[in-house]
């Protein structure tokens, strides 16, 4: 058969593409455990880097199970009562949460509809990450966010403390962000900002704010502000809606009014 | 053309036809985005090589079969399939490097050096030429990648592979990093200066006007 008859190019593109099929669907197939594996791994080192227990310096990944085992307790909890699921609606230990947004019996829709960016659906229940200290009482609470930057949904955890206003952490293990712009919300400098930066008001009113160039020290507004990142507009704002939004009354609110009312000394309006 | 020496194919390509900085200026796009840091830098290397060897490799092989037609198009499905299955070993093996390197793993397939190869070289050569000349080609990129990647780390963020060179002011030492070493338009300026030192070096490569 000549080279360039009909029958030649088709024989060879088939042929072709049956091969590169097999071979990239076996890697895929073969590979997804171990990668799955690390997601999950990775995904709880994240819990812990928000809660300040793991640190890339002193800590190694394969300690990342021991921190978790010893320190995290997770607790399912339905996001409008903000209560621990009981009896457990779903089975905690196969509970996917991301899965969940897309089920319609699993999700409900975002209020305000555009609370979330174009993000229209979130699941019911979800894991909360408590960590304890020695005397077995809650320290922190790690909470699962997401939400869109400019190129893709950014996932991630935030850390907040036992009165239930105060950040202790943040970060983000899944985004498409450009990497030197808004990917530099993976940057250890930038989430340090966070850092005992208050949520809320003294009122409850939400307040967390990224604001563009540099928060100025001593003012009133600078316990609630974070420097946005400079190049990085649409992430940066992004990154405030989602965190606006899960802190919110159809977010973890319900929730971290539980938790400031049971803090010693809590009050709440 | 006499037929070119297998040692020849290897290392022209690192100096004297370099496919980055040399006569042709390809496969800038990746360099922007991986080499703010030496351990990025040599993971998107290692990849490259392994891409550009096998493709080149896996092209040249069945060169007397493609048809004219769509050798384009079977080019870029050897070289996806093979992009893909390092990203999935990445993945698997190296989870930590393949999270920083997002999505610039993927786009290997664009990488301009891999499919010029595979069009101007392994089209026309047996498979170990070509092999050798993908790495060859692939060296001369990840020589780039790395000194790019060298001077970026150390005077973006003052250390080399994770390692504290020059102490940050910020925590206590005495230098001031220079920010915009960490941006991708500094790898526009340390790309630039060293296609001046090669030229410089080899004027050769000038291309001359008319």
């Amino acid at each position: 058969m000549a080279r360039d008859s009909v029958g030649q190019t088709l024989t060879v593109a088939t042929i072709l593409c049956v091969v590169c099929s097999v071979l990239v669907s076996s890697a895929a197939v073969g590979l997804r455990g171990r990668q799955e594996a690390n997601k999950k791994q990775d995904q709880m080192k994240n819990v812990l880097v928000a809660a300040g227990l793991f640190r890339e310096e002193e800590n190694t990944a394969g300690e990342v199970n021991a921190i978790f085992e010893e320190n995290i307790q997770r607790v399912l909890i339905d996001l409008e009562t903000g209560e621990p699921t009981d009896p457990n609606p779903v089975d905690a230990e196969t509970y996917d949460q991301r899965e969940a947004a897309r089920k319609p019996d699993l999700s409900a829709p975002v209020q305000p509809p555009d609370g979330l960016g174009g993000i229209k659906r979130r699941e019911k229940y979800a894991f909360v990450y408590e960590v304890r200290d020695d005397s077995g009482q809650v320290e922190q609470v790690v909470l699962p966010i997401y939400g869109k930057g400019l190129w893709s949904t950014l996932y991630g955890f935030i850390a907040v403390d036992k009165d239930g206003r105060t950040v202790r952490g943040i970060t983000f293990y899944q985004h498409g962000e450009t990497p030197g712009l808004g990917g530099e919300v993976d940057n250890p400098r930038w989430k340090a900002l966070w850092k005992g930066k208050r949520l809320f008001d003294e009122s409850g009113r939400i307040e967390i704010d990224v604001i563009k160039g540099v928060v100025v020290a001593g003012t009133a507004k600078a316990q609630y502000q974070i420097d946005g990142l400079s190049g990085a507009t649409i992430t940066s704002n992004g990154v405030e809606q989602l965190v606006r939004y899960w802190v919110g009354p159809d977010g973890f609110g319900p929730f971290l009014k539980n938790l400031r009312q049971s803090a010693p000394g809590g009050i709440d309006g | 053309m006499a037929e070119p020496k297998p040692l020849d194919v290897l290392t022209r390509p690192i100096f004297d036809d370099n496919q980055m900085i040399g006569r042709v200026v390809l496969g800038v796009c990746s360099a922007l985005a991986v080499t703010t840091k030496l351990e990025t830098a040599f993971t998107m290397a290692l990849a490259v090589t392994v891409v550009l060897g096998c493709s080149n490799a896996a092209v040249s092989l069945i060169r007397r079969h493609i048809p004219g037609s769509i050798r384009i198009i079977v080019q870029m499905t050897i070289i996806s399939s093979l992009v893909i299955l390092v990203d999935q070993i990445l993945k698997a093996y190296a989870f930590e490097v393949s999270k920083q390197m997002s999505v610039f793993v993927g786009l290997i397939i664009t990488n301009c050096i891999v499919m010029g190869r595979a069009e101007a070289f392994a089209m026309k050569n047996p498979p170990l030429l070509s092999f050798l000349d993908g790495i060859g080609c692939a060296l001369g990129y990840s020589l780039i990648l790395l000194i790019v990647g060298f001077f970026r780390e150390l005077f973006g963020s003052g250390k080399l592979w994770g390692y504290e060179v020059l102490p940050l002011v910020n925590e206590g030492g005495w230098y001031v990093p220079n920010g915009l070493l960490l941006l991708p338009p500094s790898a526009f300026f340390l790309i630039g200066l060293l296609i001046w030192a090669l030229r410089t070096w080899k004027p050769e490569q000038v291309e001359h006007e008319g």
